[in-house]
C-alpha cells in the first residue's frame, strides 16, 4: 500500500519535483554551490509553493551543509536531493497522524469542514468506504444544506458505499442536520459519524459562526463530540492555506487536515510552511476520485516526492 | 480580495514616501519587498520577475530621483505597472455573434465552474436580455448535472434535460442542435473538472471544443490558487485556445495575486469575478479598479455604478428634494438603511472606498457592522407612523418602548434619533450645496481627503469612536446623494470619476 501510495503521489508530484530536480541538476560540474544555484534553489521551492519564508530557510540550510566531492571533485546532486528531502521530513514528521488511529469511541464524529470546492464530500465518501471496508457502519450527514444539489452528490455517494445519508432541507439547519445524524447513530448503534459541511470562505464570519455553531449543537449528545475536527484543504492553493488554517483552527479548534486533489499538477508544498506555523496533525492525502484514493499521509514518501528523490 | 496585498505594499510605500529624496539603493530595498509581498500573495514567479524588472527600469530613472515627490513617483509607476499586468481595458464577452453563440467554461476541480455557469447564465439573461440555455457535460461528479439543473432553474433559464449514459460529446451535439430549434441566443456548457495529468480528459475537452467551436471559452480559476496552480493555468491555455478568465472566490481573503498572474501567464483578460455564493454575485472585471483597490486607492466608480442599479432615479429625486427643504425623517432614513443594506450593506460599499482597508478592521472590532444597521432599522419599525415623521413626539415613555419592541436599550434609541437629528441637519446643507459637493465633502471626511494611501492610512488608525459615529452619518447619509449623481452623470461617462479614483478625488 505504502509503495503504491507513493508511486501514486510520486506521478502527481512529478511536475513539480522535476522542478526542484531541475534546480538540483543545473549544479552538476560544480565545485561549490554558488549563489546562482542557491537562488535557483529558493525560487524552485517558491514555485513548489513552500512559501518565501520556507525557501529561504531551507535554502539556507542548503547552502550551510558541507557536502562531500566526488573523485571528479564535484558535487552529486543525489546530495542535495537527499538534504532537501530531510529538511523538509523534519518539518513534516511530528504531524504524521493516521486519521484512523484516533477512532476509539462509539458513534465517533467526525466533522470535515474547509472552504467551497475544496473537496469535502468527495473526501467524507471516501473515508466512509475505508470505513466500510473495516466493516465499520457509517452514517453521513448532509450538512451542506446551501449549495445545489450537494445533498444528491452526497447520496450518491451513500449508496456507493453503503452508507446512511442524513438531510435536511434546502436551506435548513445544517446544525440540526448534524445533530439529527447523530442521534440516530446512537439509536441504531451505527460505528462513525461523518458530518460533510457546506464549503464556507473563511473570512465569511456569519458562515464560520454557523460551523461554530454545528460543533456546539453536536456536542449536546456528548461533551466530546465532534471527536475529530478536519479542515479539507485543496493541494492547488496557495499561501491563502495559512489563512485558512488559521481560521477554521479558531473557529471550531481543528485536529487534523486532509489534503486534496494531489494528483494533479499541484504538490501541496503549502503544506510544508502550514506545518511550520500551526501544530496541525496531517492526516491523509487525496490522490485521485477513486473511492480508494485516500492515502495516509507518510512524510517521508511526501519530502521525498517533493525533492524529486525515488 | 486585495486588502492583505494592500497593506504589505502600503507598509512599503511608507517608507518610500516619507523620504524627501531617493537613492538607487532605497528603490532596491523597496522592490525587494514589493518582491516578497507579491510572492506572499501567490503572484507567480515568473510575473514577480518581470514586474519587478518593469518597475525598476522606470523607477530608478533619473525622472523620479529628482522629481518634488519621488516616493509618490514609484507609487504611480507600480500603479502603471499593475494595470499593464491586469490587462488595460475590460473585455466584454464576445457573443453578438450569429446564434447560438457558445461559452465553453473549462478549469480544475472545484475551481466553481458549475456555479459559474449559473451566474453566468443569470447575467446574460438579466444585464444581456439574451435567452440563454445551460447543458453540463460533467457526467463524472456525482450531482454535478443536477446541480446545473438546480442553478438553470433559479436563473430562470433553459436546462438541457439529462440522458444517462450520453458521452460529453453527444450532449455537445444534442445542446448545439436544442439550441438552434429553441433560439437560444447563448449557450453555456459546463465541463467536468479535471487535472493537467489526465490526457482522457483534456482529449475530451478538445472534442467538444471542436464540436462546439465556442465564441468564448473561459477558463474558471480559483482566486486562492498557488504557484503551481497558474502553472496549469498555463498548460490549459496551451491545450485549448482559451479567451478568457474567470476569477472565482474573489470576495475571500486570498491576496488577489492570481488575478494578476493569470493574465499574463495565459495571455487572456481577465473578464469576471464571482464575489458571492449567490446567482447574482459575478462582476465584470476591471483592471484599472483593481489596481486601485491593490493599492488601497478604491473603486468609486464601482461604488457609483452600484448605487446608480439600485436606487431608483425617481426615489434619489425626490429623496434630493426632501433633503434640499431640510425635511429628513425616520420614513427616509428607513429607506436609506434599505438602500444600503440593497448595495451589499455596509462591507461591500466599504470595499470600494479608498483607503479604507485599515477602516474597516477597525469597524470590526467595533462591532460596527451590518448588525448594527439592522438595529436601527428594527428601532424605526417598532416607531409608530407619526413617530417616524415626527421625531418631537419622543417622549422617554415612548422612547421606552421602542427599546423594548426593537430588543434594544434606551440608550440605542437615544443615539439613533440624534443621529437623524444630525443628518437632517447635514442634509439640508448638503441639499443647498448640490449633489457633487456633498459627495466630495463625504470623501473627505472618509479618507482624509488625500489621494496619498500612505496618509490615509495614518489617518484611519487615529480615527475614535466620534470618527466612527461620524462615518456612519455619512455612510447612511449621502446615498440618495450618490445615485442622484450616478443618474446625473450616467450618459456621459461620469466625467470627474473615470481613471484613476485617488487623483479625482479633490
Amino acid at each position: 500500500m505504502a509503495l503504491n501510495w507513493f508511486k501514486k503521489l510520486k506521478t502527481g508530484l512529478s511536475k513539480s519535483a522535476s522542478k526542484v530536480e531541475s534546480a538540483i541538476a543545473s549544479i552538476t560540474g560544480k565545485k561549490t554551490i554558488d549563489q546562482e544555484t542557491l537562488d535557483e534553489i529558493e525560487d524552485q521551492l517558491i514555485l513548489a509553493d513552500l512559501g518565501v519564508e520556507v525557501a529561504g530557510r531551507i535554502t539556507k540550510k542548503i547552502k550551510d551543509q558541507k557536502f562531500e566531492l566526488n573523485k571528479n571533485k564535484e558535487i552529486e546532486k543525489i546530495q542535495i536531493a537527499k538534504t532537501l528531502a530531510e529538511e523538509i521530513e523534519q518539518i513534516l514528521l511530528p504531524l504524521e497522524q493516521n486519521l484512523y488511529e484516533k477512532v476509539n469511541t462509539k458513534p465517533h464524529v467526525l466533522l470535515l469542514a474547509g472552504v467551497n470546492g475544496s473537496g469535502k464530500t468527495t473526501t467524507a465518501a471516501k473515508i466512509a468506504e475505508k470505513f466500510r471496508l473495516e466493516k465499520k457502519s457509517v452514517v453521513l450527514a448532509a450538512s451542506d444544506t446551501f449549495r445545489a444539489a450537494a445533498v444528491e452528490q452526497l447520496k450518491t455517494w451513500g449508496k456507493r458505499v453503503g452508507a446512511q445519508v442524513v438531510s435536511g432541507d434546502e436551506g435548513g439547519d445544517s446544525a440540526a442536520v448534524a445533530f439529527r445524524a447523530f442521534e440516530l447513530a446512537k439509536k441504531e448503534d451505527i460505528d462513525i459519524v461523518i458530518i460533510d459541511t457546506a464549503g464556507r470562505l473563511q473570512n465569511k464570519k456569519d458562515l464560520m459562526e454557523e460551523l461554530t455553531k454545528t460543533c456546539r449543537v453536536v456536542s449536546k449528545l456528548d461533551q466530546e463530540a465532534p471527536h475529530q475536527k478536519v479542515v479539507v484543504l485543496d493541494g492547488t492553493v496557495g499561501q491563502n492555506a495559512h489563512s485558512q488554517l488559521k481560521s477554521f483552527d479558531e473557529s471550531i479548534g481543528l485536529t487534523g487536515m486532509i489534503i486534496t486533489k494531489l494528483d494533479g499538477s499541484a504538490k501541496g508544498g503549502v503544506v510544508v510552511s502550514l506545518a511550520e506555523k500551526y501544530k496541525i496533525p496531517i492526516h491523509a492525502v487525496g490522490i485521485g476520485e477513486g473511492l480508494d484514493d485516500l492515502q495516509i499521509f507518510e512524510a517521508s514518501s511526501f519530502s521525498k516526492a517533493l525533492a524529486g528523490l525515488d | 480580495m486585495f486588502e492583505n496585498l494592500t497593506d504589505k505594499l502600503g507598509n512599503v510605500f511608507k517608507g518610500l514616501t516619507k523620504k524627501g529624496a531617493l537613492s538607487e539603493s532605497d528603490v532596491e530595498k523597496a522592490l525587494k519587498e514589493v518582491r516578497t509581498a507579491l510572492l506572499e500573495a501567490d503572484v507567480a514567479l515568473s510575473v514577480v520577475r518581470e514586474f519587478i524588472d518593469k518597475v525598476k527600469v522606470r523607477a530608478v530613472g533619473e525622472e523620479v530621483l529628482r522629481s518634488v515627490t519621488p516616493g509618490q513617483q514609484v507609487v504611480k509607476i507600480v500603479n502603471d505597472v499593475l494595470i499593464e499586468v491586469l490587462g488595460s481595458t475590460e473585455s466584454e464577452l464576445l457573443i453578438d455573434h450569429a446564434p447560438p453563440a457558445v461559452i465553453l467554461l473549462v478549469g480544475l476541480q472545484g475551481s466553481g465552474k458549475t456555479t459559474t455557469a449559473g451566474k453566468l447564465a443569470f447575467h446574460l439573461k438579466s444585464k444581456k436580455r439574451k435567452k440563454v440555455m445551460l447543458a453540463s457535460l460533467d457526467i463524472y461528479r456525482p450531482a454535478a448535472r443536477e446541480q446545473l439543473r438546480i442553478l438553470g432553474e433559479q436563473a430562470e433559464v433553459l436546462v438541457l434535460p439529462e440522458i444517462n449514459g450520453e458521452s460529453p460529446e453527444k450532449i455537445t451535439k444534442r445542446a448545439m442542435a436544442a439550441s438552434k430549434v429553441q433560439a437560444i441566443d447563448v449557450l453555456i456548457l459546463d465541463t467536468a473538472g479535471r487535472t493537467t495529468l489526465d490526457t482522457a480528459m483534456m482529449s475530451e475537452a478538445r472534442e467538444v471544443f471542436k464540436l462546439s467551436k465556442p465564441s468564448e471559452t473561459l477558463l474558471v480559476a480559483d482566486a486562492m490558487t498557488g504557484q503551481d496552480a497558474v502553472q496549469t493555468a498555463k498548460a490549459f491555455s496551451e491545450l485549448i485556445e482559451i479567451s478568457g478568465v474567470v476569477l472565482t472566490r474573489s470576495d475571500g481573503d486570498a491576496r488577489g495575486g492570481a488575478a494578476l498572474s493569470m493574465r499574463s501567464v495565459t495571455g487572456c483578460p481577465i473578464k469576471f469575478v464571482g464575489v458571492s455564493e449567490k446567482l447574482d454575485g459575478l462582476e465584470q472585471f476591471y483592471p484599472e479598479r483593481a489596481a486601485g483597490r491593490i493599492l488601497d486607492m478604491g473603486d468609486v466608480v464601482s461604488l457609483v455604478e452600484k448605487a446608480a442599479e439600485t436606487i431608483a432615479e425617481e426615489d434619489a429625486a425626490q429623496m434630493m428634494k426632501r433633503m434640499s427643504q431640510g425635511s429628513f425623517d425616520m420614513n427616509d432614513m428607513l429607506k436609506q438603511i434599505g438602500q444600503l443594506k440593497k448595495m451589499g450593506g455596509l462591507g461591500g460599499i466599504m470595499s470600494m472606498l479608498p483607503g479604507i482597508g485599515k477602516l474597516q478592521k477597525q469597524m470590526a472590532a467595533n462591532n460596527f457592522n451590518d448588525k448594527a444597521i439592522s438595529k436601527q432599522e428594527a428601532i424605526i419599525y417598532s416607531m409608530t407612523k407619526k413617530e417616524r415623521v415626527n421625531v418631537s413626539l419622543l417622549n422617554a415613555s415612548r422612547r421606552k418602548r421602542i427599546a423594548s419592541g426593537s430588543g434594544t436599550a434606551v440608550s440605542d434609541v437615544n443615539r439613533l434619533v440624534k443621529q437623524q437629528q444630525d443628518m437632517a441637519r447635514m442634509m439640508k446643507k448638503m441639499g443647498k450645496m448640490g449633489g457633487l459637493g456633498g459627495f466630495k465633502n463625504m470623501m473627505s471626511s472618509l479618507g482624509g481627503g488625500s489621494p496619498d494611501p500612505v496618509s490615509v492610512d495614518s489617518q484611519n488608525s487615529v480615527m475614535d469612536a466620534n470618527k466612527m459615529a461620524e462615518l456612519q452619518k455619512m455612510m447612511g447619509g449621502n446615498m440618495p446623494n450618490l445615485g442622484n449623481m450616478a443618474n446625473r452623470f450616467g450618459s456621459q461617462g461620469l466625467p470627474g470619476l473615470g481613471g484613476k479614483p485617488s487623483r479625482k478625488r479633490r
